[in-house]
């Protein structure tokens, strides 16, 4: 066994098992401790696949931006009273119905596509086809040459995202009192 | 190398885990982690499909998802401090305004 597939298997187990915990954890904040150990896991699959920016972004902006955000809500607002309720929804049927037919759908897909998915390699590492250097400069050269357009729309959905949540979460003046 | 099946499996299992997520947990904070899990499974499938084709594509539109990702992070949990704020409740199953 190579030390690729090991780390594979230690990231993937990682992964997994904290995703596990996400959706079982009774207290929030512990929710949102392996949702940091998820993507940070995550993270490490990324850098198996060679995509060293993608992962360098995983941990800036999901582990240093997102997750920080959803730990700064968890503290605004109270959690006390919500470890003590109940925790799951009484649609237990519905949801291992779903799950099973998702599961069964994407193993199915798997199963038949068997032969398709052996892909064949790629002429070379693809740095010496295009005669740049390195993960980031591939990136960067696609985002801002080919993707240009979708980059700029993406800016744009941001402003709209930060002005949304920005009038959303503002507090409404209350008209004064005589 | 490491056959691309492994990272569709361990893609297809964080897909199925955020899923079930979403349809169990009553908490709103919860259900929010559990679709950002989902946008990570579809991040794997498109990073490992990206090395394997030798292709750089699906690395640029696996950060388009990381922004759509930041993007509703942003709103949804913009919309549990409005909603909280009136309700005083992170339970969904008190959250039925606008439910006929």
């Amino acid at each position: 066994m190579s030390v690729e597939l090991i780390l594979f298997y230690l990231f993937a187990a990682i992964a997994v098992v904290s995703a596990l915990f996400v959706i079982t954890a009774r207290n929030v904040v512990h929710s949102a401790v392996g949702l940091a150990a998820t993507l940070l896991s995550v993270a490490g699959i990324f850098l198996t696949l060679h995509a060293e920016f993608l992962a360098g972004v995983q941990v800036i902006v999901y582990v240093g931006g997102i997750l920080v955000l959803f730990v700064f809500v968890i503290m605004l607002i109270s959690v006390e009273r919500s470890a003590y309720e109940r925790q799951f929804n009484r649609q237990w049927a519905v949801a291992l119905t779903t799950s099973i037919l998702l599961i069964g759908e994407l193993g199915f897909v798997l199963w038949r596509g068997n032969d398709g998915l052996a892909l064949a390699p790629p002429v070379g590492p693809v740095e010496s086809v295009l005669g740049v250097t390195g993960n980031s400069q591939l990136v960067g050269e696609s985002l801002y040459g080919q993707y240009l357009l979708p980059f700029e729309i993406a800016s744009i959905l941001l402003l709209v995202a930060i002005i949304g949540s920005v009038a959303l979460s503002k507090r409404k003046t209350q008209p004064e009192q005589p | 190398m490491i056959s691309i099946q492994h990272y569709l499996i361990l893609g297809a299992m964080l897909f199925t885990i955020g899923v079930v997520g979403v349809l169990t947990r009553r908490n709103i904070m919860i259900i929010l982690m559990s679709i950002e899990l989902m946008m990570n499974a579809v991040n794997i499938n498109l990073i490992a499909f990206s090395s394997r084709l030798g292709e750089v594509s699906g690395q640029v539109f696996a950060i388009f998802v990381i922004t759509v990702a930041a993007a509703e992070a942003a709103v949804g949990l913009g919309i549990v401090i409005a909603m909280f704020r009136n309700k005083e409740t992170m339970n969904i199953n008190e959250i039925d305004l606008m439910k006929w």
